[in-house]
């Protein structure tokens, strides 16, 4: 199963400081309706644009369609902006 | 095409596509643009930095002959109070409508109170003059930390922390606490043999862009908008726009003006929306252009900050744990970069445990806006100073130090997931072994080293490759051209098309004549805009190959493209007379029409960037004065497309970083109210203040790019800060904490040795 870590603000807000999972899934917008059944309202902010994702070290933000493999590695965090 | 080819257009210095009109004054910036029976817009701006609105009169503006439209808070839209996300970009629109012009309160000295549009610049100063504004002047608080304590002046009285559990219960300036980290602190801390614990402060700094903001804006009778601006986006002009003054993006076409600086500050708008208002009441077009003191008093700086820094080493060097904690300046509301600024601050080093925790704290300022790496170059100047520190004390060489504890493929970085392929270890090699770094100082002189890292984005990006029937191809992109984006895309467009790069014409679109492109920001577009344009030549390309296929009878999979020609893909596809791009379009009309490469993309898989850079200066013992001797900057830029604009674009990151490190410094008077705002008060670096940049690109290429590419713009000017501050302290035996380092810090450290 992929390896899922939340931030430590996420795992304040909706998970009681849990904030690494492993998780069954097959991509991003899988892994968000998955983890909104186990602890609602947290999709919510993970697509609101706020979150990025890193998928075994990659950096995504809005991609719902990328590829999540069985052993992965799956970090979010803030999305970042740059200037 | 790959990441490991030998190019002929790729990584070569092309002839820059706007350099005539640059040189030659025809390029237009955003004062260029005039249309007939044009209006100037002008604004009115608060002379305190806090203050309740009382009463706004504007009766005598109004009837003053010229005048044509006069605008205040109350004429624009309340929006609800909730960030969202557009492309790269965050935003609350109810707040950055109160920036655009205040309605119950003023937040900092030059918030927007009214604005008039007349015939003439005259006129409209003369209305300026007569709009009655009666004030009650409130506290102000302008410093981080003072902002933080308990009785300072409240500048949202409903403001609770975000961030902290259980949520406070009374009001602050603390808008939000985040935090980063892993491991076991205090085991960490517990293994060292050496702990620096260290407390810096920086100041704002302006992105200084040479061009001050500025549009012309026309309000037609049927509502249709156009726009012609400077920014560092187009597509975001025409969102924050339509949601402002809530009407429709289809309504809104914005015309990019050639842009004289950005670095972020252009990732915001100040007067479109308030043209818009003035034009619209008027019924003619309005033009506003910002004054120099305007842009100083009124535009984001990036953030002035406190930050505190706790490092633990063993006596052989190895790190073993990192802390600290930041506080950022938000301005006047939340939104400083103090989370990027957590991320970073530990990412060029391999540290089992750490922790970093930052506050986003509101004060009299301007809202603090993007600044190259936005957050960055703060938080790595207090840790960097730290890392120098630390090598001290261990008696190491400090790139050595920096090599045994370096971030490679395979670390967690601090905020979380696994570098992949990074340059940083070849970054600090290529630093060690850079002739600067051995030779002989002399007296009164310092070395400094840094190192210094950035994310870099991707984003939505939409390109199209038309083919002309002559043979020549235009490239139409959709970010403003701030780096050398035309050169660039010219010659990933010529690589993949086979053709010669000066048969490759690109083109800057308006937002009516190309689909969405997030803007020109966080080192995104060589690689996500660049993307686009290898994918839209190669589906030009893939045409091509499509209808050579059909002349000669066979399939598309049998046909190759190489060096411009389609050919047949080996013995088996058939014995056929190659036909080149020329050939194929001149017969476009008979086999299907013209050829378009289109490419619609949200583009991932940006990869980070490291460098790091070596400084010499000298000080002067009796005037305190920093001159810098020497700098060298060596970056991982993945694949230089254009080695002169990547060369630029890191000289031009050391020089703003420079000017960070020893000169710049917002200076408020007893009244919260900006003294220094013009160019001659508010010292940016000149030619004559630094040497030549010399530059050592490094390529470590991303595979997620059709050429390599890792951004390259934010990266420069993050090592500066800490590499000067390591070499003035490494010149005069003190180490300097507080940046800038003027010459009366300078020389009050020489005198009390602290």
């Amino acid at each position: 199963m992929a390896q899922i870590v939340l931030t430590n603000d996420l795992g304040r807000q909706f998970t009681g400081g849990e904030t690494t999972l492993d998780m069954d899934v097959t991509d991003v917008r899988d892994l968000i309706r998955k983890l909104d059944q186990k602890f609602p309202g947290i999709a919510e902010v993970l697509q609101d644009g706020s979150m990025a994702v890193a998928i075994d070290g990659n950096l995504h933000q809005d991609a719902w369609l990328e590829d999540i493999g069985p052993t992965s590695e799956v970090y979010f965090l803030p999305a970042i902006r740059g200037g | 095409m790959g990441v490991d080819g030998n190019y002929k257009w790729v990584g070569k210095r092309t002839v820059r596509p706007d350099g005539t009109d640059k040189v030659t004054g025809r390029a237009l910036f955003s004062a260029d643009s005039s249309m007939p029976g044009m209006l100037i817009g002008k604004i009115l701006r608060s002379p305190h930095a806090h203050a309740k609105i009382k009463s706004i009169d504007t009766s005598k503006a109004e009837k003053l002959a010229g005048v044509k439209s006069v605008v205040i808070g109350k004429d624009f839209p309340n929006l609800p109070n909730k960030t969202i996300s557009i492309g790269i970009l965050a935003a609350n629109f109810s707040e950055m409508s109160d920036k655009l012009m205040a309605r119950k309160k003023v937040l900092y000295d030059g918030h927007p109170v009214a604005a008039v549009a007349a015939t003439t610049s005259a006129i409209a100063d003369k209305a300026l003059s007569l709009i009655k504004v009666e004030y009650q002047v409130l506290p102000h608080v302008i410093d981080v930390d003072e902002a933080m304590k308990p009785k300072a002046p409240l500048l949202h009285k409903k403001m609770i922390t975000v961030g902290v559990d259980p949520a406070p219960t009374k009001a602050s300036n603390v808008a939000s606490r985040c935090e980063f980290g892993f491991g076991d602190l205090e085991a960490g801390f517990a293994a060292a043999d050496v702990i620096i614990e260290r407390t810096f402060k920086t100041k704002p700094a302006h992105q200084g862009y040479l061009e001050p903001h500025g549009a012309v804006v026309s309000v037609a009778e049927d509502g249709q908008v156009t726009i012609w601006c400077s920014s560092q986006g187009q597509f975001m002009v025409r969102s924050y726009c339509a949601r402002l003054m809530q009407i429709d993006e289809a309504q809104i076409r914005v015309i990019p003006a050639e842009i004289g600086g950005g670095f972020g500050g252009k990732t915001v708008i100040y007067l479109e929306p308030v043209a818009m208002a003035l034009s619209g009441r008027a019924g003619k077009p309005v033009k506003m252009t910002m004054t120099r003191e305007e842009v100083m008093r009124a535009t984001g700086p990036t953030s002035g900050t406190s930050i505190d820094v706790k490092l633990g080493a063993t006596k052989d060097g190895k790190l073993t744990a990192g802390e600290a904690e930041l506080r950022y300046q938000a301005g006047c509301y939340p939104g400083s970069p103090v989370g990027p600024g957590a991320m970073t601050a530990f990412a060029p080093y391999n540290l089992e445990n750490v922790k970093t925790v930052g506050f986003d704290v509101v004060v009299n300022r301007p809202q603090a806006a993007a600044y190259r790496a936005p957050g960055a170059p703060m938080s790595e100047f207090a840790v960097e100073s730290v890392i120098d520190e630390m090598a001290q004390k261990l008696g190491m060489d400090p790139i050595a130090l920096r090599e045994l504890n370096a971030a490679k493929e395979g670390t967690t970085a601090p905020y979380g997931p696994k570098f992949g392929p990074i340059g940083n270890e070849q970054c600090l090699e290529a630093a060690k072994n850079h002739p600067h770094y051995s030779a002989p100082l002399g007296p009164n002189q310092g070395r400094g080293v840094a190192s210094g890292f950035w994310f870099n984005v991707g984003g939505e990006s939409v390109a199209s490759v038309n083919i002309n029937t002559d043979g020549t191809a235009v490239v139409l992109s959709g970010n403003p051209d701030i780096g050398g984006s035309r050169a660039s895309m010219a010659a990933m467009a010529a690589e993949v098309l086979g053709i010669d790069y000066d048969k490759v014409r690109p083109i800057v679109a308006d937002t009516s004549s190309i689909g969405y492109n997030d803007l020109t920001g966080g080192s995104r577009t060589t690689f996500a805009s660049g993307m686009a344009v290898c994918n839209a030549a190669t589906d030009a390309v893939d045409q091509m190959r499509t209808r050579a296929a059909k002349v000669w009878d066979i399939s598309p999979d049998a046909v190759e493209w190489s060096e411009g020609h389609a050919r047949p893909a080996g013995p088996n596809a058939g014995d056929f007379e190659p036909m080149s791009l020329a050939d194929i379009a001149r017969t476009s009309a008979k086999m299907g029409g013209p050829i378009t490469g289109r490419a619609a993309i949200n583009a991932q898989g940006a990869a980070p960037g490291f460098g790091t850079h070596i400084v010499d200066v000298e000080v002067d013992p009796e005037t305190g004065h920093v001159t810098v001797l020497r700098y060298t900057a060596v970056q991982d830029v993945g694949r230089a497309i254009h080695p002169s604009y990547v060369e630029g674009q890191i000289q031009g990151g050391v020089a703003q970083g420079v000017g960070w490190a020893l000169n710049e410094e917002y200076v408020y008077g007893d009244d919260g109210c900006l003294q220094n705002t013009g160019f001659l008060d508010y010292r940016m670096p000149v030619a004559s203040d630094l040497p030549m940049i010399d530059t050592v690109i490094i390529e470590v290429p991303n595979e997620a790019h059709p050429f390599g590419v890792r951004g390259v713009g934010e990266v420069p000017i993050i090592p500066p800060l800490g590499a000067v501050a390591n070499a003035v302290s490494n010149a005069i035996g003190v180490r300097m904490t507080d940046l800038p380092l003027s010459p009366p810090k300078i020389l009050a450290a020489i005198k009390n040795g602290s």
